[in-house]
């Protein structure tokens, strides 16, 4: 037993000779090796010319010769010969058992393993059906976690203190990197183009206003919820995914532990929690940014961008940013997990339904920012 | 190593951070012979079986399957040896977005060279070599009861009718008539293909009907392998307790 004896030579395959007959003086020889292996280098007319050959009533077939015959050469000459044995026909007495099983029958009838297609109609009944059903789940969701925390109130010994810290620390202290880059590098750009435009009018002073207003309003939250959406938002639904995949939410709900109050409501407070924090750490991040190429574009220097701040943008967009992040992240949360629930237990529903909870989560966040915008239209903007 | 010998190991060692899982095992089988492991649950049965297939590398010591040294072996040649290895996982490891029907076909398209009639035609009739109907054939892996995912696994493994079959617990899970069943079926389809088993077991029904060989696994080493009778007369303290409790004996039909 050496390695150098178990080399290419002995490894390589046994020999395979195809699977062939021969007709010669009326009986036809059969050899090669009739299997799997032997049927995928089996010469490509073969069938046909097993077909023509088992029309001659008069032929006699010997299978004396094949070397190996599965059940998948026994189906090919089996199918040639009108799946009826030849009667004249000179089997080994091991090669009977593999025709057996064919002819014995009990073998279900052939059908096409795919289930049939929905029609048209139908689906885009579906459709809009599904959006209402999405809807009365997000709410279902909403409600319950309502009573959850009326539930939490009268015993606040029930409150999952770790988990929610747990998903603060995931979903918020390690988003801070990624939030801070983004931030930095969009209030560079932001104060990049409107000092170019700013310097066309001699306005320069109004920098602090134009970035202050914008990123402290609007662009801030919207940043670091729609990373946090990406981010945190899929991978609570694929958590909560796998969690059915693996049967791990029937183990729970055995064991008589709320699903809602153990999984989703700790994600939903985290996120209230978190986001608002994020948004404080990205305006910040992206003030500085703002600073840094006004400083540069415009000459006006630190200490003076931070002290006009506060008199350029009144307190109450600070107020309405902070808001607006704990609705998004109220939101985010809840559609990662209603798309979590969702998740059928298969891969391909997993990939299906984490995208749908990032796309959806991204848009219905937009879709927030703009009902803000019009809700205050009037508030905080001089 | 000689042109018969279809699985061999050679002072194979197995470690997980601290945890040793295999001690110093060198075992060989021979063509068509049918081995059953046996073990404590956790000794390393399932390890030592994807080893034998290449799944998994031990730490130590030099695995041959079909002649050939996995070590050695670059990834075409591991697949062609797989290509002739039929494997029934532990749980099943069906592929979940694909039905029971596509599962078992999926080998056989990846071929590309049947056409679909041959290849439903083939599911079929191993579907009902494991006791499926035709509507059980559409439905989604989720959608089956634990001994269908079971046989629908076997079906899968059987469908290439390999050279070596590996069966991680074939008859967990199935009613003890399906089992003897499936017991049935192994011991025709081994007549007629002399294909060669290794199979992982506590069914002492299945130990003593079907395999040639038994090995028995028990403090990280091979504590006995050869005929049943070698493994009933070992003296290891879980050898004992396996084939001597009272179950054993009334399946064995011995005393002492
Ligand atoms: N990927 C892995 N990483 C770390 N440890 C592992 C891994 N796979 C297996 N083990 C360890 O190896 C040991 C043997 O596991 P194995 O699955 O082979 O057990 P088994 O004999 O098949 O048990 P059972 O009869 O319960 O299936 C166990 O202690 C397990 O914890
Ligand atoms: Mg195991």
């Amino acid at each position: 037993m050496l390695a150098s004896q178990s080399s290419a030579e002995t490894s390589a395959l046994p020999p395979l000779s195809p699977p062939e007959f021969a007709v010669e003086d009326g009986t036809a020889v059969v050899h090669g090796h009739w299997n799997l292996r032997g049927l995928i280098a089996a010469s490509p007319d073969l069938r046909e010319r097993l077909c023509r050959a088992a029309r001659r009533p008069d032929l006699e077939w010997d299978l004396r010769g094949v070397n190996v015959l599965d059940s998948a050469g026994a189906f090919v000459l089996w199918q040639a010969w009108g799946e009826r044995l030849p009667e004249r026909i000179s089997l080994r007495h091991e090669q009977q058992s593999a025709f057996r099983r064919w002819q014995t029958g009990g073998i279900p009838a052939v059908r096409d393993g795919r289930r049939p297609p929905v029609p048209i109609r139908r689906r885009i009944i579906a459709a809009i059906a599904g959006l209402g059903s999405h809807l009365l789940a997000v709410l279902a969701l909403l409600g319950q976690l309502i009573l959850d925390l009326a539930h939490l109130a009268r015993h606040p010994a029930d409150i999952p203190w770790r988990e929610i810290s747990a998903t603060i620390h995931e979903t918020g202290g390690r988003a801070l990197g990624i939030t801070a880059l983004v931030g930095f590098l969009i209030g560079v750009v932001v104060s990049y183009l409107s000092s170019l435009q700013l310097k066309t009018f001699g306005a320069q002073v109004y920098i602090v206003n134009i970035l202050g207003m914008s990123i402290i309003r609007e662009l801030g939250p919207l940043l670091a919820a729609i990373l946090v959406a990406g981010r945190s938002g899929s991978s609570m639904t694929a958590r909560i995914g796998v969690m059915r995949v693996t049967q791990e939410l029937d183990a729970l709900a055995a064991m008589g532990i709320s699903q809602s109050l153990r999984l989703i409501l700790p994600k939903v407070v985290a996120l209230v929690v978190a986001l608002p924090l994020l948004v404080v750490w990205t305006d910040v991040v992206a003030l500085a940014g703002g600073a840094v190429s006004a400083h540069l574009e415009l000459e006006i220097g630190y200490h003076q961008f931070f002290q006009k701040l506060p008199a350029a943008v009144p307190v109450a967009n600070f107020a309405i940013g902070l808001g607006k992040a704990a609705v998004f992240g109220l939101f985010v949360a809840l559609i990662a997990c209603h798309y979590g629930l969702r998740i059928e237990p298969n891969t391909e529903s997993l990939g299906n339904e984490t995208t749908n909870s990032v796309v959806v989560s991204i848009t219905l966040v937009i879709l927030i920012d703009a009902v803000f915008a019009i809700l205050f239209r009037g508030v905080g903007i001089r | 190593m000689t042109d018969d010998e279809v699985i061999h190991m050679e002072h194979v060692w197995t470690r997980f951070g601290e945890n040793l899982v295999h001690r110093d095992i060198s075992l060989s089988l021979g063509r068509g012979q049918i081995l059953g492991v046996v073990g404590a649950s956790g000794c390393g049965k399932t390890v030592l079986m994807r080893e034998m297939i290449g799944l998994q590398t031990p730490t130590q010591g030099q695995v041959w399957l079909l002649g050939e040294s996995l070590a050695e072996a670059d990834a075409r040649r591991k697949q062609q040896l797989r290509n002739r290895c039929g494997v029934l996982f532990q749980g099943g490891a069906l592929f979940s977005a694909l039905s029971v029907f596509d599962n078992i076909a999926f080998p056989l398209r990846e071929l590309k060279t049947l056409d679909e009639e041959l290849i439903a035609r083939l599911v079929c009739m191993k579907l009902a070599m494991v006791g499926l109907g035709e509507t059980d054939a559409l439905l989604m892996p989720a959608e089956l009861s634990g001994g269908m995912v079971k046989r629908a696994a076997l079906a899968r493994a059987l469908i290439m009718e390999p050279e070596v079959l590996f069966l991680d617990e074939p008859t967990s899970g199935l009613d003890p008539v399906l089992g003897e069943e499936f017991v049935g079926l192994l011991g025709q389809l081994h007549r007629e293909l002399g294909f060669t088993v290794v199979m992982v077991t506590h069914d002492l029904d299945t130990l003593s009907d079907l395999c040639t060989c038994v090995a028995v696994l028990a403090g990280q080493q091979l504590v006995s392998y050869g005929t049943l009778d070698d493994a009933i007369a070992c003296a290891h303290p879980f050898a004992r307790d396996f084939f001597h409790g009272k179950r054993a004996q009334r399946i064995l039909g011995r005393s002492d």
